[in-house]
């Protein structure tokens, strides 16, 4: 019995964008209904997958075409996952872009469908081709999304983003024309089963391949020396897509955790053992860049861009590895660094519109109203995003930390984050006080009249709904721990997946 | 044919990457077309290189043309050609804003725009 709610976070928003495309002219109130209904309802359709994913991996085979020759989309409990968290990071955002920034451009809610068909998409595929197809499909719609709002900056960083992301496609085609090349497969189990019979004289064409094809998902979420393009980009984008973009980065380090321990892990042609030495390094480079950056910000944007830097090099400490608890680490991290993205963007968003023409630019002038509030609000992020006890970040590099203690790179590990850790506290201590404490003293000695513009409450009530769901996964941080275990053990039992999608084939055939 | 294939590729990729080497808008759109061909071209030799050969496998006939990257080759070439329309409009775009077709961001370009509330009747 097929289980077709399963294609439907992917068919759903295609058919929406399709239909606000065509009520342009029905006005945006209508517009936002649709959105925001589909939306919602993409939340609990993802949370009844993720209480499906429980019973183990599901093929969903477009047209019945039997695998590897059809298109397959494949529910296990990582993609659920993913579905769960982009869903309601995605009606998040589009909450708070019905208060106001979805009036300024055209086609905002179509673009942010068709975004949220491609991420979708990119985290239910069980094919390499389908993966670029849905890369693509995110892609051209972040584009759109980035240049919501107009303007020459947008324009500009617009054209970077594209012109950097059209050349990571492109490598993109040739690592997987690479593995095409060497296997005559693209279905990710089918590859899995025969990358592992794979002759010898095959194995460096297929390295060269997939280490093609890992450069382009480190390139996607912004790992050294990748990472110059998303300050750019995101401190350019309006704030409910950066908002949702929060989760993009996110789409690379799923396809790095998803390609290296289902086709990979067996070591086969060395490749593993090569992308453990090039991610970690590249992982801890990352976190220093990041936290750097995030001490040497001008403005608000800036310091929330590069947390997000910070935290990808965090999650991929211990994504890089193929250890059950590594992978349970890096998920739970993965899932503390999407909200609280999301969250700062938002917060900068409010914050500096509240400051009037001062904007986001860290100088003590020009004070908030609703200062106490927004202040708190800014502190919980910054605490989350930092590490420091007693939110999810804290949990989250608590379980980092404990899983790469054993292995061999644990001392420069432990010794990386740690010490990121403090330069990204002093990094927001100075933000924090500049725009919170600073700022009012000095609007009050300078008795001119006040800049600031008044901030509605709907946008705070959104930002601090996310930090409560924040709050949440620290309450409940064992039981979601457990979760991230169970799908860390069903990543790594690669069988179960191969099975659900190729129930034909021999499993003893794998065994080395 | 092999030659002539594969340093047509790498003729292709590498005036590709030189072009893209170039900080004004226009080279760059030009650059990563000649960067897609090559990397088309070379899908295209992915399923091996076959003179004659029937594009299906018929059982007693060893010797078929590959059809499957045809197919990726046509996907690739359809995405490729609507990015670079895409970026073709960027670049005039941020050209007939900004009297210049440099790609990169100056200090001038910043202006910035925040916050939820719309303003005026943008509604």
């Amino acid at each position: 019995m097929v289980n077709h709610w399963i294609i439907l976070p992917v068919i759903l928003p295609a058919l929406t964008a399709a239909v606000l495309v065509l009520m342009r002219h029905a006005g945006l109130g209508a517009q936002r209904w649709v959105s925001v209904g589909v939306t919602a309802f993409l939340v609990g359709n993802a949370l009844y997958l993720w209480s499906l994913a429980a019973g183990g991996p599901e093929a969903y085979f477009l047209g019945d075409w039997p695998a590897p020759f059809g298109i397959v989309l494949v529910l296990d409990r990582l993609s659920a996952l993913m579905l769960v968290v982009t869903s309601v990071i995605a009606l998040a955002a589009l909450l708070y872009a019905v208060i106001g920034w979805d009036a300024r451009g055209q086609h905002f809610h179509a673009l942010f469908q068709f975004q949220l068909l491609g991420i979708n998409g990119a985290f239910l595929t069980g094919d390499l081709f389908n993966l670029f197809v849905f890369f693509e499909i995110l892609l051209i719609a972040s584009y759109g999304l980035v240049l919501h709002g107009g303007g020459a900056w947008r324009m500009k960083s617009g054209f970077q983003y594209v012109a950097i992301n059209l050349v990571a496609s492109t490598v993109f085609l040739f690592g997987v024309g690479l593995i095409y090349g060497v296997t005559g497969t693209l279905n990710m189990a089918d590859l899995a089963v025969r990358v592992s019979q794979l002759p010898p004289e095959n194995h460096a064409l297929l390295s060269v391949g997939s280490l093609l094809l890992f450069s382009v998902f480190a390139m996607k979420c912004a790992l050294a020396p990748f990472h110059w393009w998303l300050p750019t980009t995101y401190s350019a984008t309006s704030a409910p897509a950066v908002a949702l973009f929060a989760v993009l980065t996110k789409v690379g380090a799923y396809a790095i955790i998803r390609v290296h321990t289902l086709v990979f892990a067996s070591g086969v042609a060395g490749v593993s053992d090569l992308l453990q030495q090039l991610l970690l390094p590249a992982a801890a480079l990352t976190l220093i860049v990041g936290s750097i950056g995030v001490l040497a910000s001008k403005s608000m944007l800036q310091l929330a861009s590069f947390s997000i830097v910070a935290s990808m090099g965090t999650l991929l400490i211990a994504g890089a590895g193929i250890e059950e608890r590594q992978i349970a680490a890096a998920l739970y991290y993965l899932l503390h660094s999407c909200l609280v993205g999301a969250v700062l963007f938002l917060i900068v968003d409010i914050v500096a519109a509240g400051r009037g023409t001062t904007i986001d630019r860290l100088v003590p002038e020009a004070a908030t109203p609703r200062n106490l509030l927004l202040a708190a609000l800014f502190f919980g992020a910054a605490i989350a995003m930092v590490g420091m006890p007693p939110l999810s970040g804290f949990v989250g590099k608590v379980a980092i930390l404990s899983s790469i203690r054993e292995n061999g790179a644990g001392f420069a590990g432990w010794a990386v984050i740690l010490g990121t850790s403090l330069l990204l506290l002093v990094g927001y201590l100075r933000a924090g006080s500049t725009l919170f404490w600073k700022a009012p003293a000095v609007a009050a000695l300078a008795a001119e009249p006040s800049k600031a513009r008044p901030v509605g409450a709907a946008p705070i009530a959104i930002v601090a709904t996310l930090l409560v769901f924040t709050g949440a996964l620290t309450v409940l941080g064992g039981p979601v721990m457990d979760a991230m275990t169970a799908t860390a053990r069903e990543l790594l039992d690669q069988g179960r997946y191969i099975g659900a999608v190729l129930p034909e084939t021999d499993l003893a055939m794998q065994e080395p | 044919m092999e030659l002539l294939v594969a340093s047509g590729i790498g003729f292709l990729t590498a005036t590709g990457i030189y072009l893209m080497m170039r900080r004004r808008t226009l080279p760059i759109v030009v650059g990563l077309t000649f960067l897609s061909y090559g990397v088309n071209l070379f899908l295209f030799t992915m399923g091996r290189l076959t003179i004659g050969a029937p594009p299906i496998y018929e059982g007693s006939n060893i010797l078929y043309a590959d059809p499957l990257p045809q197919a990726l080759v046509l996907t690739a070439i359809v995405i490729s050609f609507g990015m670079t329309a895409l970026i073709v409009v960027l670049a005039l775009r941020s050209f007939l804003d900004t009297g210049s077709d440099a790609a990169a961001i100056g200090p001038e370009d910043m202006v910035r725009d925040f916050g939820p509330e719309p303003r005026g009747n943008e509604w």
